[in-house]
């Protein structure tokens, strides 16, 4: 998809959101970046898209898009899939930005469960659409609770846990989701990125932003922080690999989708990043199923 | 002045004058048709169907016309129908497998047998009020079809899992009698027919409320929705005297199956489970919550900690009906004013009980 730039929606600010509601976002969000994995609090509106749908990256990139940006809106590694592209069409429409599908054209990136597979560089933004932010909250249910196991950095229920589930599984049995520590500071919760994204999250150029509406929370992981995925020294953290490379572009080192070909136990795996997939086939490589 | 306390009669037959004449509204404002509704509020209708455990269009919107779109009380008229109607058995259980699909979606693969079909949701669309529909007479652009989903080759996702033993098999069918709850007391602990049998007649609120309970922390049941489909299925039933099914019919349901995690134990490999949900017509959130809410209630044969709400049968079951709770709570409003007096009276002794011991301390 070219970039291109509509008209935007009349009727409506540019972006949807009014002007003081996103001052409001933007100081969460500047605060956020100066407290890395902390949890902002902030008043999340309510958005003509449902909770669960991503209204928090949608506040958080309607708060920061500006007229010059590229946006790019992923939903499990594709842009694609129907909530990605009803995302992207909303700012399109309401913005008129220019949108597009390549990973290193985009200024902005929001996403839904994975993190691009090609590099992101200096000056692009990431922002994650995110249902729970609490990290803590499936060991306790109480906000009450867990904002004072932050502000005591009193993680041992979570090493807890997850020594539990070595001792009962032989591994830990988080895939995603999985939870890590920013800056030697706050555990934070990735958002339902598969574990395999984990590592990129560290030391990353671009800025990460992260948006929860129903929960009403934000935070961040500014530029080159360091991110590190929870483990214990005799069981250090590993991420998902497959045993077959793309199907379609025959890359080993990415993050795959599972799709049924048929009723008798066909199936193929492909690329969850659809971009990286298309540029890796535009460059020649080819899989055995392609 | 003293108010009477008879004339209750009177009071009564001008009450349903009012509420005769509040429901038909503005006389100058065309009288809304039983069909307007079944056609153009038919969300309202599968809900008043769902819950009032009877799949009849027409009297569903009926009830709703009577009870002035007031759901619950639409919900009470068709229950209070219902429970006058014969019962010839139970039909034989419904193949969804082979269901005549509308819509199918599954969030755990991107693409399977029978493909994603959106069908008419509101999932993707933006929540920007349609001025233009507020101007009537407009004709609508006719849909353009998605290419028809070839019914028998889209298999349910926990068939397909099941394959592999990824997933917990479906129970047996034993040829039990299946529980009815409208006609034996619930008795605790229920098994789970019974158990989706309240939660599919169960005030939707309230289940999608503890539905998302589950997701906050409180009883964690990890849910992936394996598959939703809504459609028409076949109904058939088995007549004493043939000894045969035979199909009475076509009805719209929509089901949702859960793929839950489950991680096994020193009996049992790791694998997956299910939660079941199923409601009439288009009523995706109902079977969606029906679904995480009937996953939580498996805690204890599943071995997991219990304690959350959603985990607790005797407290889900007794409370996830909207008549009995719309009943009870509004009864409270019925005169009260013997209790009342009696409440009265021994406040007023307490009082003067402890004015008089204050009384004696400060002496």
């Amino acid at each position: 998809m070219t970039p291109r730039v509509r008209v935007p929606e009349t009727g409506y600010n540019f972006a949807y959101l009014d002007e003081a509601t996103k001052r409001m976002i933007r100081r969460a969000l500047l605060k956020a970046v100066a407290i890395p994995g902390y949890q902002v609090p902030f008043a999340a509106r309510e958005m003509p898209m449902p909770y669960g749908w991503g209204t928090g990256g949608v506040q958080v990139t309607a708060a920061i898009l500006g007229r010059n940006d590229v946006l790019k809106v992923i939903d499990q590694g594709s842009d694609d899939t129907t909530n990605a592209v009803s995302i992207r069409a909303f700012f399109a429409r309401t913005a008129g930005v220019a949108v597009t599908t390549r990973t290193r054209d985009a200024t902005v990136i929001q996403t839904r469960h994975r993190i691009p597979e090609a590099p992101l560089a200096e000056g692009q933004v990431l922002v994650y659409q995110v249902p729970i932010p609490e990290p803590l909250r499936f060991l306790e249910p109480r906000e009450t609770e867990t904002r004072q196991l932050h502000a005591l950095a009193e993680y041992g229920p979570m090493h807890v846990k997850l020594y539990e589930d070595i001792a009962r599984h032989g591994h830990i049995a988080t895939t995603y989701a999985y939870p890590v520590e920013v800056a030697g500071r706050y555990v934070m919760d990735p958002s339902p990125t598969p574990k395999f994204d984990n590592p990129k999250m560290d030391d990353c150029p671009a800025l990460q932003l992260f948006g929860a509406g129903r929960e009403k929370r934000i935070y961040a992981v500014p530029p080159y922080t360091r991110v590190r995925s929870l483990d214990f020294e005799d069981h250090p953290f590993r991420v998902q690999h497959f045993d077959r490379p793309c199907a379609l572009c025959g890359a080993g080192d990415v993050y795959l989708d599972e799709v049924l070909t048929d009723d008798a136990g066909g199936r193929m795996f492909v690329c969850s990043d659809t971009d990286h997939c298309e540029a890796r086939r535009e460059a020649g490589h080819r899989g055995e199923g392609a | 002045m003293y108010v009477a306390v008879k004339g209750g009669e009177a009071a009564i037959a001008s009450a349903h004058r009012l509420l005769a004449e509040a429901r038909r509204g503005d006389p100058a404002v065309p009288e809304i048709g039983v069909d307007q509704i079944a056609g153009q509020l038919a969300l309202l209708v599968d809900r008043v169907m769902t819950e009032g455990s009877l799949h009849d269009r027409d009297l569903a919107a009926l009830a709703l016309k009577q009870a002035r779109g007031d759901l619950i009380e639409a919900v009470f008229l068709v229950r209070a129908y219902r429970t006058t109607l014969p019962r010839f058995g139970a039909s034989e259980p419904l193949d969804t497998g082979a269901m005549r699909l509308a819509r199918r979606v599954s969030a755990t693969y991107k693409d399977l047998p029978g493909g994603q079909v959106l069908g008419p949701t509101f999932d993707y669309t933006h929540r920007l009020i349609d001025f233009a529909l507020a101007a009537e007479g407009a004709s609508e652009p006719a849909a353009q079809a998605e290419p028809a989903p070839d019914a028998a080759r889209a298999p349910r996702v926990t068939d397909l899992l099941g394959q592999d033993g990824l997933i917990e098999a479906s129970p047996p069918d034993e040829g039990a009698p299946v529980g009815d709850l409208t006609r034996e007391p619930l008795d605790f602990p229920a098994e789970r027919d019974l158990r989706l049998q309240a939660l599919a007649r169960g005030d939707e609120g309230f289940v999608l409320a503890l539905a998302y309970s589950t997701q906050r922390g409180y009883g964690r049941t990890h849910p992936f929705v394996g598959e939703i489909r809504v459609g028409e299925v076949e109904v058939e039933f088995v007549p004493e005297e043939l000894g045969f099914a035979v199909p009475l019919g076509r009805l719209a349901v929509t089901e949702c199956q859960t793929v839950n995690q489950f991680h096994g134990s020193a009996a049992e490999a790791p694998r997956f489970t299910r939660g079941y949900g199923l409601a009439f017509g288009h009523s995706e959130r109902k079977a969606m919550a029906m679904a995480l809410v009937d996953r939580a209630l498996r805690a204890d044969e599943l071995g997991e900690a219990g304690g959350a709400p959603a985990q607790d049968q005797e407290f889900v079951l007794a409370h996830c009906d909207a008549l009995q709770a719309t009943g009870f709570v509004e009864h409270l409003k019925l005169p009260h004013y013997v209790d009342f007096q009696a409440e009265l009276e021994l406040v007023r002794r307490m009082r003067a009980e402890h004015a008089e011991a204050t009384q004696e301390a400060a002496e």
